[in-house]
């Protein structure tokens, strides 16, 4: 086991040497070949959204997707078209993609004035089209289990349904239950939903084959919108008791009164927490990519330092994927528990009844 | 960096399905399956009560069973208990009735016995007295053949008769 760390040690030590070495080469390198390996692209490029589904490259031949392009401009209306037609930068009805810049991997247009600017775009990009699929598979999952129960509503079920039954209801009686508390029927629907959706999304992006491996859960334009919904839905549903807490908290009023000092710091814990749960989400399964993807891109750098360095890196690389691949299965629901479990207690917590109704009434008298 | 920033148009899908998503699952996906375990877990609960207390009024039935066929082991031991009593009281009954007979017959036939032979005596008695009234007739023949000696005895009787008479 000593020997083991030892190995280990010198090989990072080693690594993060000729890490040094390549980067101070970097620039010298660049001029030479024009397609120097960079990992910080590479990895960019790989968690970030782009409009052709990119599968691998055989040669000089691209493999990829095309997905088609759905965009309004204010200039000329609406385009749509498939993605491979401007891929190669070439220009499409004033459309094109802009190679550097504010927009840099975007679809622009030049206006009159030769700027840049930006048409709405609803493009059914990569991560676009991963949501879609996923949105498709979860429902025909979820159907098809409820399917399965009004066909035969009193049996006891096998297989797949029943571990999709042991699934939904460990979530619904060991998190939402009582993490809402009262009630909490009104809300299961909603929390389970969102847990599967993040589940089923956060698994199809450890796949790294087709349908899988985009960087849904770890784009900030999802998880905003599942920590918006919880926002709403927690002080759309929040007590009176909640509000009064929020506004009026039982401390000394001099922490209240001439300067709102309290009642400030509950606004801005109002929107803390969502926030929180969007940023959680977001970086940790971004984090995830980005680990795996570093780990694959050792291969690649180390490709220049000679066959032996290249070999053991890539046992190396190797190994310790298939170790961060498990840690990511367990992040994968382990995020997907949080956010839900998270937003139960948010909700529970926005349901607050006057628990200390007494004390309220004779602090007041 | 552009990581951080939301894309307008990866927003408008995301809105658009995950609305679908939550409106198609929560109406007719998850509260379904919930619905139809718990209602199966009821189903389940009930079932085993309902079996608990048909077991349980099996075994009450079982106990009454027992206890009316121990009733009637303790009675049928009663009856016979009453039973070998009730004979040997008879029997006692009997014996001592037959004792009791069996006295009075001997008595009787000790009574029988004795007029018997009260009546043999008597008759012995009267023969003998007859007898002797005989031998004392002839004896007193033979010796009062005489006339004085004949008168002797009248006197000596009278005598005696007088003696016994004062």
């Amino acid at each position: 086991m000593r020997r083991l760390k030892k190995i280990l040690l010198v090989l990072v030590l080693l690594i993060s040497v000729c890490g040094l070495n390549t980067y101070a080469n970097e620039p010298a390198a660049k001029i030479e070949t024009k397609k120097e390996f960079n990992v910080r692209e590479f990895i960019l490029e790989h968690i970030s959204d782009s409009y052709v589904w990119h599968i691998t490259k055989i040669g000089d031949h691209e493999i990829s997707i095309p997905l088609p392009v759905i965009v309004y401009s204010q200039l000329s209306g609406w385009h749509v078209f498939m993605a491979t037609e401007i891929m190669e930068g070439e220009t499409k009805d004033g459309l094109f993609i802009a190679p550097e810049g504010k927009y840099k991997g975007k679809i622009v247009e030049a206006d009159s004035l030769g700027n840049e600017t930006r048409p709405f775009d609803i493009s059914i990009t990569k991560n676009v089209f991963a949501l879609l699929f996923s949105s498709l598979l979860l429902i025909l999952i979820v159907m098809a289990v409820a399917r399965s129960y009004k066909k035969k509503p009193m049996e006891s079920k096998k297989g797949f349904v029943g571990f999709m039954e042991m699934f939904i209801m460990n979530i619904n009686d060991d998190v939402i239950k009582p993490c809402v508390g009262k009630d909490y029927k009104k809300y299961a629907p909603y929390l389970l939903t969102v847990f599967f959706f993040v589940f089923i999304n956060n698994t199809l992006g450890l796949i790294p084959i087709f349908p899988g491996g985009a960087n849904l859960t770890g784009n900030i334009a999802i998880t905003f919108v599942l920590a918006l919904i919880t926002f709403l839905i927690v002080n759309i549903s929040g007590s009176k008791e909640y509000w009064r807490e929020i506004l009026w908290p039982d401390v000394p009023l001099w922490l209240k009164a001439p300067i709102p000092l309290m009642p400030v710091i509950e606004m801005v814990g109002v929107f803390t927490k969502p926030f929180a749960l969007m940023i959680r989400l977001f970086a940790n399964m971004l984090a995830g990519h980005s680990i795996v993807l570093g780990l694959t891109a050792l291969i690649f750098v180390t490709v220049k330092m000679g066959p032996v360095m290249n070999t053991s890196m890539t046992v190396l690389s190797f190994l310790f994927s298939i170790f961060i691949g498990f840690v990511e299965i367990l992040v994968a629901y382990i995020q997907a528990y949080i956010f839900t479990m998270l937003s139960a207690v948010f909700i529970g917590l926005a349901r607050v009844e006057p628990h200390h109704k007494k004390e309220i009434e004779d602090a007041n008298h | 960096m552009s990581l951080l920033l939301p894309e307008s148009g990866l927003l408008f899908w995301m809105i658009l399905s995950f609305g679908t998503v939550v409106f198609i699952l929560a109406k007719y996906g998850f509260p379904v399956i919930v619905k139809m375990v718990e209602d199966r877990k009821n189903y389940i609960d009930e079932s085993l009560l309902i079996a608990k207390q048909a077991y349980e009024q099996m075994e009450k039935l079982k106990a009454d069973g027992e206890a009316i066929v121990d009733q009637a082991r303790r009675e049928q031991v009663k009856i016979l208990n009453d039973a070998t009593k009730t004979r040997d009281l008879l029997i006692n009954d009997a014996k001592e009735k037959a004792q009791l007979e069996g006295h009075k017959l001997i008595e009787e036939a000790k009574k029988q016995i004795m007029i018997e032979k009260e009546d043999a005596i008597r008759d012995i008695r009267r023969q003998v007295a007859e007898l002797s009234v005989d031998i004392a007739e002839k004896v007193l023949r033979g010796k009062l053949e005489k006339k004085e000696e004949q008168m002797d005895m009248i006197n000596r009787l009278l005598d005696e008769i007088n003696i016994s008479k004062s």
